[in-house]
């Protein structure tokens, strides 16, 4: 692309572009993302990512989740490949084909969950993945584990078993792993999550004296603090696109609470030239209209990996949209699941119309009129390899018309799912289609124009626009405003700040389970659900 | 990207997907009749003698398609009750155990109610009473599968040991017929089985077998019923949130399978064994897995595969008498049959993978 004369001089202006372009520094880019775009299924995970990775810098990534870091991290470490753009490994384009590849690379991942074998000793661990045919050079790796170890200044006892070490030290060996295997960047995925703060610390006070000995670290973190503490650059992603990036200069000339602003800015503020963003037209709902969803105390009990709800309550009259903000994984799903009736709750009420709701089945509750849109298109919402057709009527099989004493009515479908293909516009080959194979978009009309036909009083719609493109997010948002407009209660849930400031009339903040604050959706609403959501009072 | 390459396949593509279909079912059968045929060979026995004796006595001879159709009946059984537990994606591997239980259950009550109730209503009674028995039995498996989640692969197989031993047990101490010397249960007189069809020596079970297989076909492909139990299969997790009582349906899924397999013993039974040896296990369950895999667990294409497992194994027992092929080489074949038609199924997926990219 740069130059047509031949594939070395290619990679060397390559090198030399990038070395002068971006980095005005002597030190060389060990790894550079040059417009790397990946998709899945319905989603764009990756949307034209640059990144350049420089020894001696702790460089953060920082995004909710869901924004693409997982899946960045996938393509560094060989995992994944890229559908577009390309990674350069020492200014030379590289395919990286596999985490074993990745590795003879220098790229090193400690992934966000342990990759040891808890019954094995720590030498053992180091050791594996050795050649099959030679025995273990376990002298050898004593002496370059005391080696490292000592400039670190850190302690491993070798002949531990790895179940018998606490989280930071398991931690600390996997890092360790990557050093005795020459890594020259180290990966550290979500290595925080299971820490304590003292365990923090000491990872925060490591990286520094590895990259004080010339390693690039690649930290991933979706905790504004500790990306503030510990980096020398931040890379922001949102949404799978990179919406903006802190160097070191700034960084050096910033206080932590300045950090933190800029990067709240970036992560949840509004750039000029997003076509996403759209000015909310002020409504008027009469206050005096009675709630026509009614939920009090919602209690839910946590689980090993969920969080659970506490105290939950919060009233949405006809016509009115409430969104919950919040950082993902607080207990959104939850709360959409608890409400919709597939998880139980140990407490608390819902009524619709002043009907009450908790103790029916999820059947019953979506007969009285609560619909919920769950944000798992094709996990839950529906059956990828049944056809478009039959997806329709997923959750009102054996009703009439459709089936008539049990027996499927064929005609009665098909002609019923035409008018829903119109009516939401669902680009499909065919009714006979399976759903699966439709695009993330077309998936999201399929389950609106279930979740929405007859009879829908109140819905839930849970991260409506997830990985959807930009012509969807829009005729999805149209959607919810029209059937607010109706006179339907909504429940939008969402990580994506911009799209609930644009769409909602009040907005509450969920954090660790509970209702934080709620916020009505005037002037300075953007600030104050910030500051909600970082944990300080609005 | 799928609209251009719609645009650029054949003008035809129903006729070339039919043409398709029939290589990519006829080709692994051909190669795993040559594999087979090679350890025929290795073995010492021509496998064309071999092949020509299984279809002469397994289909051409008069005698040999009577008795092929006569072993259709529980085999038929067996696969719509597997055809049910597949479909909804629990795998009930238990099918021997509860063919035998059912088998037993039917050779104890027939001879007994025959004596005081009008033979058809005996008949109809043994057969409920089959049925009922092995419902009972996989009730411990789905139970377990639908509140605790507990495997039923393991569950169902284990069960079948225990349902073997158990169906042994009970024809040596309880149900033994002590005017022979023979361990077995008390025979059914053969005025009082099931009528035979026409002047041959075809058992009638063969029609209640294909009704039965072409009632859970439709139950399957045109019922809400069976819509429910083919979303549990496909993804129970949205059933869950279609609101699907996801437990009841598991239960009802174990309850529909063992009871058709419980079918299958005691129409074997009732329509031409006549009684239970000890130590009788003739394995028709483990045999048909493969086979509605073959039918990709269509019931009407389980039918044509049925007949040909019939077929093979009818041939091969008598081959096994005159050639010295243990019987035991029909599953040999049909496995190498199915292990072709996975390999197909990968290549054929390979190319189109590697022509779309």
């Amino acid at each position: 692309m740069c130059c047509p004369s031949s594939l070395i001089s290619c990679s060397d202006a390559g090198r030399i572009m990038t070395n002068v372009s971006i980095s005005p520094a002597a030190t060389p880019d060990i790894v550079v993302l040059d417009r790397v775009t990946k998709r899945f299924p319905g989603i764009v995970a990756n949307d034209s990512v640059d990144l350049a990775i420089r020894p001696g810098e702790v460089h953060v990534l920082l995004g909710e989740n869901g924004a693409g870091k997982s899946t960045l991290i996938g393509m560094l470490s060989g995992l994944q490949q890229p559908d577009e753009g390309r990674i350069l490994v020492d200014g030379t384009p590289t395919p990286i084909t596999s985490p074993r590849h990745a590795l003879s690379l220098g790229i090193g991942t400690v992934f966000q969950h342990m990759m040891l074998v808890p019954t094995l000793t720590v030498a053992e661990n180091l050791l594996l993945g050795g050649s099959w045919w030679q025995r273990p050079k376990t002298e050898e790796l004593e002496a370059r584990v005391t080696e490292i170890s000592r400039t670190l200044g850190i302690t491993i006892n070798l002949h531990a078993r790895i179940s018998e070490l606490s989280l930071g030290e398991q931690q600390q060996v996997e890092i360790l792993r990557a050093l005795v295997r020459n890594s020259r960047l180290l990966i550290l995925d979500e290595s925080t999550s299971m820490l304590t703060p003292k365990g923090i610390d000491e990872l925060g006070a490591l990286m520094r004296r590895l990259v004080e000995q010339g390693l690039a670290i690649v930290f991933i973190t979706h905790k504004l603090k500790e990306a503030a503490a510990f980096g020398d650059r931040i890379s922001v992603l949102k949404l799978g696109r990179k919406v903006g990036e802190i160097p070191p200069e700034r960084f050096r000339a910033l206080g932590e609470d300045e950090i933190i602003s800029e990067i709240v800015e970036l992560m949840f503020g509004k750039r000029k030239d997003d076509p996403e963003a759209e000015e909310k037209a002020p409504r008027v709902l009469p206050a005096s209209a009675a709630p026509l969803l009614e939920v009090r105390d919602i209690e839910v009990p946590a689980t090993a990996n969920t969080p659970g709800l506490s105290a939950i309550s919060f009233d949405i009259r006809p016509g009115e949209l409430l969104g919950i903000a919040g950082i993902d994984g607080n207990g959104q799903k939850q709360l959409a699941e608890a409400l919709a009736g597939q998880l139980p709750t140990s407490g608390g009420t819902i009524a619709l119309e002043g009907k009450r709701l908790d103790g029916l089945s999820v059947g019953e509750r979506r007969e009285s009129g609560l619909r919920y849109l769950t944000d798992d298109r094709l996990g839950e919402g529906t059956v990828g390899s049944f056809p478009v057709s039959i997806n329709f009527f997923l959750k009102q099989v054996g009703a009439a018309p459709f089936w008539r004493s049990g027996i499927e009515q064929r005609a009665e479908i098909d002609k019923r799912a035409g008018e829903l293909v119109r009516e939401y516009d669902v680009r499909t080959p065919s009714l006979k289609t399976p759903v699966g194979r439709l695009s993330g978009g077309n998936i999201q009309k399929v389950l609106l124009a279930r979740e929405l036909a007859e009879g829908a009083k109140a819905v839930i719609f849970n991260k409506p626009t997830y990985g959807l493109d930009l012509a969807n997010t829009l005729a999805t948002r149209q959607r919810i405003r029209e059937i607010a407009a109706r006179g339907l209660a909504v429940l939008l849930i969402s990580t994506d700040l911009e799209e609930l400031l644009s769409m909602c009339d009040r907005i509450a903040v969920i954090s660790s389970g509970r209702l934080v604050g709620t916020v009505e959706n005037t002037g300075d609403a953007r600030t104050r659900v910030g500051r909600l959501m970082i944990g300080l009072a609005a | 990207m799928s609209a251009t390459a719609l645009d650029t396949s054949n003008g035809t593509p129903a006729r070339r997907d039919i043409q398709r279909r029939i290589i990519m079912t006829l080709g692994p059968i051909l190669a795993a009749l040559i594999i087979a045929g090679c350890i025929l060979l290795a073995v010492g026995v021509n496998p064309l003698t071999y092949y020509g004796f299984v279809l002469e006595r397994g289909l051409l001879s008069p005698l040999g398609v009577q008795q092929t159709l006569t072993r259709m009946a529980p085999l038929l059984f067996l696969a719509a009750g597997l055809i049910v537990a597949f479909r909804a994606g629990m795998w009930n591997l238990g099918g021997d155990g509860q063919f035998l239980l059912g088998a037993v259950t039917a050779a104890a009550s027939g001879p007994l109610l025959v004596q005081v109730l009008p033979a058809w209503l005996a008949l109809f009674c043994a057969f409920l009473l089959a049925t009922a028995i092995a419902m009972l039995w996989s009730l411990v498996p789905a139970l377990l599968r639908a509140y605790q989640g507990v495997n039923e692969i393991i569950t169902t197989l284990m069960m079948t040991f225990l349902g073997t031993s158990l169906a042994n047990v009970l024809v040596k101490l309880v149900f033994l017929d002590p005017s022979t010397t023979v361990p077995q249960t008390r025979t059914l007189p053969v005025e009082d089985r099931l009528p035979r069809l026409f002047d041959t020596t075809i058992t009638s079970g063969l029609l209640l077998g294909l009704a039965a297989i072409l009632i859970v076909h439709f139950v399957m492909t045109r019922t809400a019923f069976g819509l429910k139990l083919q979303i549990v299969g496909a993804n129970p997790r949205a059933a869950v949130h279609a609101g699907l009582g996801v437990p009841k349906l598991t239960i009802a899924v174990f309850a529909i399978s063992a009871g058709l397999a419980g079918l299958a013993g005691a129409v074997d039974i009732i329509g031409v064994q006549g009684n239970v040896r000890a130590d009788w296990n003739p394995a028709y369950a483990m045999a048909v897995i493969p086979v509605v895999f073959l039918a990709r667990m269509n019931g009407i294409a389980a039918i044509g595969f049925v007949f040909m497992l019939s077929v093979l194994s009818i041939g091969g027992e008598s081959a096994a008498r005159r050639l010295g092929v243990p019987h035991h080489f029909t599953l040999v074949l049909v496995s190498i049959v199915l292990i072709m038609l996975a390999l197909a199924e990968y290549i054929d997926h390979r190319y189109n993978q590697s022509r779309k990219a």
